[in-house]
């Protein structure tokens, strides 16, 4: 009936206590929670996870998932493997998500660094490292992603395979042994025959350049490649 | 630069240094200010790397893999008990509280006036996600509705609500702190419906309690009881 009280105090609070408090409608159906996720950034799923919200890990999943797997298998070479590198990576996820500083890294870069540090766990163990580019017909396998995510990622690709070609060959080699082929600095050093402050120093100039070069055109307009190149 | 141990970095953002070589660079890392700000950016290279990687798409059973073990692991989560233990005043607070208070689970659309500032809306965004991801924060649950109350120790806070239905045309939600029994506007905002996320602007005190209200829009001076939620 009076549905407008003012508090004056304590007593008057005291009875409006308990039978006032309206119930809330019942929990959402799953997808159309997910729906409001899709408003939050990365890191705040990052954040809803560490509360051990179940929805904002499935959410970061369908973000991260795709680039996350593509990256174990072109390390790994195989289904199975690559699968326990990324799903032993998306458990760390879920442990350790209020561990997660957003000031070091986005939360999509963090993720991948957990699945590549994994996955290269996993190659390494495993001694089947190979650097070369995957087939044609392998990268095309699996389930095909929406329209809009594969015209992101193809994008990005794009952009970040140019800007690998613009690399020295001996950075580009030293950068692509090392994250897509799994060796370390001084396995590399030995396989090239040349010395480790050598390879060291190949790839602090190569990561230091493709910073460079992603640089200047990730922060503005990246959605719009040019048509006149 | 280019020398000695900060020269790991590179190995480091690439995972390719030996184990024994990891461990070195990470303590150095914990104390070398060059060294975190250059890893920050190699890390979004080797980020634009894994993009690039050009591998296949996973198959739609590794997603329900990964939730299936993240339902079957318990998550630390603080357990309502314990911020109760904190908060002896609780029984008196509580009451006017629960009074006043409500049950949010929103994700804040907007609060106070800044329904058009995204730039507000992100600000808001990014403490609610710093005061979520604090492991120091203190975790209660709603004595109404569905949710959380978030608390991090410097009294910052954030209210999870997991379902709140969009408010009625015409009316708005609107939070209020209440510290014994006087109700303090936390500001207004709107749920789409699904779970919300709604930064409190204000310090929320030891033994306050937070509400929410439904309240004509553009918000009231004093709550409406009931409250649809309350910590």
């Amino acid at each position: 009936m009076l549905n407008r009280w003012r508090l004056a105090g304590e007593e008057a609070a005291m009875t409006l206590l308990a039978p006032t408090v309206v119930a809330l409608p019942d929990p959402p159906v799953s997808w159309s929670m997910r729906r409001h996720l899709a408003h939050l950034s990365d890191e705040a799923l990052v954040a809803l996870v560490a509360r051990a919200d179940e929805g904002a890990l499935a959410e970061l999943y369908d973000r991260v998932g795709r680039v996350a797997y593509g990256l174990a298998f072109r390390v790994l070479r195989d289904d199975r493997l690559a699968e326990d590198a990324v799903q032993e990576a998306f458990l760390g996820v879920w442990r350790t998500a209020a561990g997660f500083r957003a000031e070091r890294a986005k939360a999509s870069t963090w993720i991948l660094t957990l699945v590549h540090r994994r996955a290269v766990d996993l190659v390494r163990r495993e001694e089947r490292r190979r650097a070369d580019p995957l087939d044609e017909e392998t990268r095309d396998a699996g389930a095909s992603p929406s329209a809009e995510d594969a015209a992101w990622l193809g994008f990005e690709r794009e952009r970040v395979q140019g800007a690998l070609k613009q690399l020295p060959d001996t950075q580009r080699e030293a950068i692509e042994l090392a994250y897509y082929g799994g060796y370390s600095q001084s396995e590399l050093a030995e396989r090239l025959g040349l010395p480790l402050g050598t390879i060291k120093s190949r790839m602090f100039s190569g990561l230091a350049r493709l910073r460079e070069l992603l640089g200047d055109d990730a922060e503005e307009g990246s959605w719009e490649p040019e048509s006149t190149n | 630069m280019g020398t000695g141990i900060h020269e790991l970095t590179a190995g480091y953002a690439l995972d390719a240094l030996d184990p024994a070589e990891r461990e070195e660079y990470e303590r150095h890392l914990d104390t070398c200010e060059q060294c975190q700000e250059e890893l920050v950016a190699f890390l979004e290279v080797t980020g634009a790397l894994a993009i690039a990687a050009d591998g296949p798409a996973p198959s739609p059973a590794l997603r329900e893999r990964i939730l299936a073990d993240a339902r079957a692991e318990q998550q630390n989560v603080v357990p309502l008990e314990s911020r109760r233990r904190h908060f002896p005043v609780l029984a008196a607070a509580t009451a006017v509280a629960a009074a006043v208070a409500i049950g949010l689970g929103i994700y804040a659309v907007s609060l106070n006036n800044d329904l058009d500032s995204t730039k507000a809306a992100l600000t808001a965004q990014e403490n609610a996600a710093a005061v979520l991801a604090d492991p120091a924060a203190t975790t209660v649950a709603l004595q109404a509705g569905s949710g959380r109350l978030v608390v991090a120790a410097e009294g910052d806070a954030v209210l999870v609500l997991d379902d709140l239905a969009p408010a009625p045309a015409g009316k708005t939600y609107q939070a209020w702190i209440v510290e014994g029994t006087t109700p303090v506007s936390a500001g207004t905002f709107a749920s789409a419906g699904g779970q919300a996320i709604v930064p409190i602007p204000q310090a929320v005190p030891d033994g306050a309690v937070v509400a929410v209200t439904v309240e004509e829009a553009g918000g009231a001076s004093t709550p409406s009881l009931p409250p649809v939620a309350a910590s």
